[in-house]
C-alpha cells in the first residue's frame, strides 16, 4: 500500500511536471472535458434533483414539527452546496470517468500501446495522464457548479409539494438567499476540483500498473473507484477542517 | 565511433553479461552477444526461453538487474540516449492505438513530436502505408484491420521515425503462413530501404533463416549459439540441433503416429 501512494505521489509531481506541454495536448483535453462532462450532465442532473429532494423530505417534517420550517431552504442549501453536490458528484464520477479512464490506460498497458508509445519517445504522463487530469479537474467542479442549482431547485420543489412540509418557494429561496453565500458556493466547487484530482491520479495510476489480461483490467477498474471513492471521504473531512479553519 | 550517431544509417548493438529475474527467477543469465551494424539478427528461442525479455531490454522496456547494453559503445543508462538513436518497435500484437486511425498511429511520432506540419505528416504517412502495402487505408480503425494487416501497419509506423535499429517481437506470430511469408518479405525490403540494423526476436525457422544475416539461439537465459545462420545449422550443441532440425510426426486422431 505504501508503495502505492508512493507511486500515486510521483505520479502526480510528473503531470504537475509535464503542464507546460498541455497546450500540444489541448484537443485530447477538450475530447476528455466533453466525455466526462457531456456524458455525465443527464446523470448529474437527476442526481442532484433527488439528493436536494430526499434531504428537504427527511429534514422537512422535522422542523415543521418544532417550528423551524422557515431555516429549511437554508439548511438544503447549505448541505448541498458545502457538501452534497461535491461529495456525491465526484462519487459519481469517479465510478463513472475514473472507472472509464483506468479501463483504458490498463488496457493500453495489458496490449503494449503503452510500451509502444515508450519506444516512440513519447512519454504516457504527457500524453495519455495530463489530458485526463486536466479534463477532470475542469469538468467535475463544472459539473458541481451546475449540480448546486438543480439539488436547491429539487429541495424547493419538495418543499412545496410535499403536504406534511408545505414550504412555498418564495419562503424557501428566500431563506437560501439569506443564508448561503458566495463563499459558501465556491467552498463546494473547490472541494470538487480537489476530488478531481484524486479521482484522475488514482485511476490513472490503476491504469499504468495494470498487469494480466482482461482480469487484471478488471481488478484495477474495481481498485480504482473503490481507492478513488476512499479518498473522497477522507479529503473531504481534512478539507472541511481546512476551510473552517480560513473562513474562520 | 561516428562524429554525429544521428546520421548513421544503422548502429551496432552489444550486450554484455545481461541478467533479469521476476519474482526470483532468473530468466536472463548473464546473456552477451554483439550485433553489427545493418545487418538483420535473429534471436531464436523456444517460448519461456527469454528472447522477448531481451528484446525489451534492448528497447529500454526493461532495466536489467545487471550488465549492459550499449548502441554504438554507448550505455543504454546514458541520459539523453533515446534523442541520440533513432529506435522503433515491432510488436508481437502489433500495438497499434486502439482509439486512433492508422493514419494518425502510423504518424503519431511525427505529430507528438511535432517534426513536420500535418500536410507532411499526412504525405509521410501515405508514403510509409503504400510501402507496406496498404495504401488508401488511412482512416481505417486499428480493430477493423486482419491480423496481418495490423503488424503491417505496425512496420509503417516503425519506417516513420527513419530507425537505426527496428527491433521485432515475434513477427509472425498469428499470422497463416501467406501472411507470415509477406510479413517477412517486409522485414528484408526495409532492409534494402533503410540499411537500419533490424533484430527479430522469433521462433520460425522459415523466417529465421529467410532473413538472417547472423542469429543467435537462446534457452532458459543463456545463448547457446551466435554467428551466421550457416554455422548455426552446423552447431555442434544438440539444443540448437534439436530447435532447427527436429521435425514433428504429422498429427493424427486417436493419438497414432
Amino acid at each position: 500500500m505504501f508503495q502505492n501512494i508512493g507511486e500515486v505521489i510521483i505520479l502526480f509531481w510528473r503531470t504537475l511536471a509535464a503542464l507546460p506541454l498541455a497546450w500540444r495536448q489541448r484537443r485530447k483535453v477538450f475530447d476528455q472535458i466533453f466525455e466526462i462532462g457531456n456524458g455525465s450532465l443527464l446523470m448529474v442532473c437527476i442526481l442532484a434533483l433527488f439528493i436536494g429532494g430526499v434531504l428537504a423530505l427527511q429534514t422537512g417534517p422535522v422542523l415543521v414539527e418544532r417550528g423551524l420550517s422557515f431555516v429549511l431552504g437554508g439548511m438544503v442549501g447549505i448541505s448541498i452546496c458545502k457538501e452534497l453536490a461535491p461529495v456525491m458528484m465526484a462519487i459519481l464520477i469517479a465510478g463513472r470517468s475514473g472507472s472509464a479512464m483506468s479501463a483504458e490506460i490498463g488496457s493500453m498497458s495489458v496490449y503494449e500501446e503503452i510500451d509502444a508509445l515508450r519506444t516512440m519517445n513519447i512519454d504516457p504522463v504527457s500524453y495519455l495522464v495530463l489530458p485526463r487530469m486536466l479534463a477532470i479537474a475542469v469538468a467535475l467542479p463544472a459539473l458541481v457548479t451546475l449540480a448546486i442549482p438543480v439539488g436547491w431547485f429539487g429541495g424547493a420543489l419538495v418543499s412545496a409539494s410535499n403536504q406534511r412540509i408545505a414550504v412555498s418557494y418564495d419562503a424557501y429561496l428566500q431563506n437560501l438567499r439569506q443564508v448561503v453565500e458566495w463563499g459558501d458556493v465556491a467552498n463546494g466547487v473547490f472541494k470538487s476540483f480537489v476530488f478531481a484530482l484524486a479521482i484522475g491520479i488514482i485511476s490513472c495510476h490503476q491504469g499504468l500498473i495494470t498487469r494480466g489480461g482482461p482480469r487484471g483490467i478488471g481488478r484495477s477498474v474495481t481498485k480504482a473507484v473503490v481507492n478513488s471513492i476512499v479518498m473522497i471521504l477522507i479529503l473531504d473531512y481534512f478539507l472541511t477542517r481546512f476551510l473552517i479553519y480560513v473562513q474562520k | 565511433m561516428n562524429a554525429d550517431p544521428k546520421t548513421c544509417p544503422n548502429v551496432c548493438v552489444e550486450v554484455r553479461d545481461l541478467r533479469k529475474s521476476f519474482n526470483g527467477e532468473e530468466v536472463l543469465k548473464g546473456v552477451s552477444l554483439r550485433v553489427e551494424p545493418g545487418v538483420i539478427f535473429v534471436i531464436m528461442g523456444p517460448s519461456g526461453s527469454g528472447k522477448s525479455v531481451l528484446l525489451k531490454h534492448m528497447a529500454g522496456l526493461i532495466k536489467p538487474d545487471s550488465g549492459q547494453i550499449l548502441f554504438q559503445g554507448e550505455s543504454m543508462e546514458t541520459p539523453d540516449i533515446r534523442n541520440k538513436f533513432r529506435m522503433a518497435m515491432v510488436f508481437q500484437s502489433g500495438a497499434l492505438l486502439g482509439s486512433l486511425t492508422v493514419g494518425e498511429n502510423v504518424g503519431l511520432y511525427l505529430s507528438e513530436h511535432q517534426l513536420k506540419p500535418p500536410d507532411e505528416i499526412a504525405r509521410i504517412v501515405a508514403e510509409k502505408l503504400e510501402a507496406v502495402g496498404l495504401a488508401g487505408e488511412e482512416n481505417r480503425m486499428p480493430n477493423d484491420l486482419s491480423g496481418g494487416m495490423q503488424k503491417r501497419v505496425a512496420i509503417a509506423r516503425a519506417l516513420v521515425v527513419d530507425p537505426q535499429l527496428i527491433l521485432f517481437d515475434e513477427p509472425t506470430s498469428e499470422l497463416d503462413p501467406l501472411m507470415a511469408f509477406t510479413v517477412g518479405q517486409e522485414i528484408l525490403k526495409l532492409k534494402q530501404r533503410s540499411q537500419a540494423t533490424a533484430i527479430v526476436v522469433t521462433h520460425d525457422r522459415n523466417l529465421a533463416f529467410g532473413i538472417a544475416d547472423g542469429m543467435a539461439m537462446i534457452a532458459d537465459g543463456q545463448i547457446l549459439f551466435a554467428g551466421a545462420p550457416e554455422e548455426m545449422r552446423r552447431s555442434p550443441d544438440a539444443r540448437v540441433q534439436e530447435f532447427i532440425h527436429k521435425e514433428l510426426p504429422p498429427l493424427r486422431r486417436n493419438g497414432g503416429a
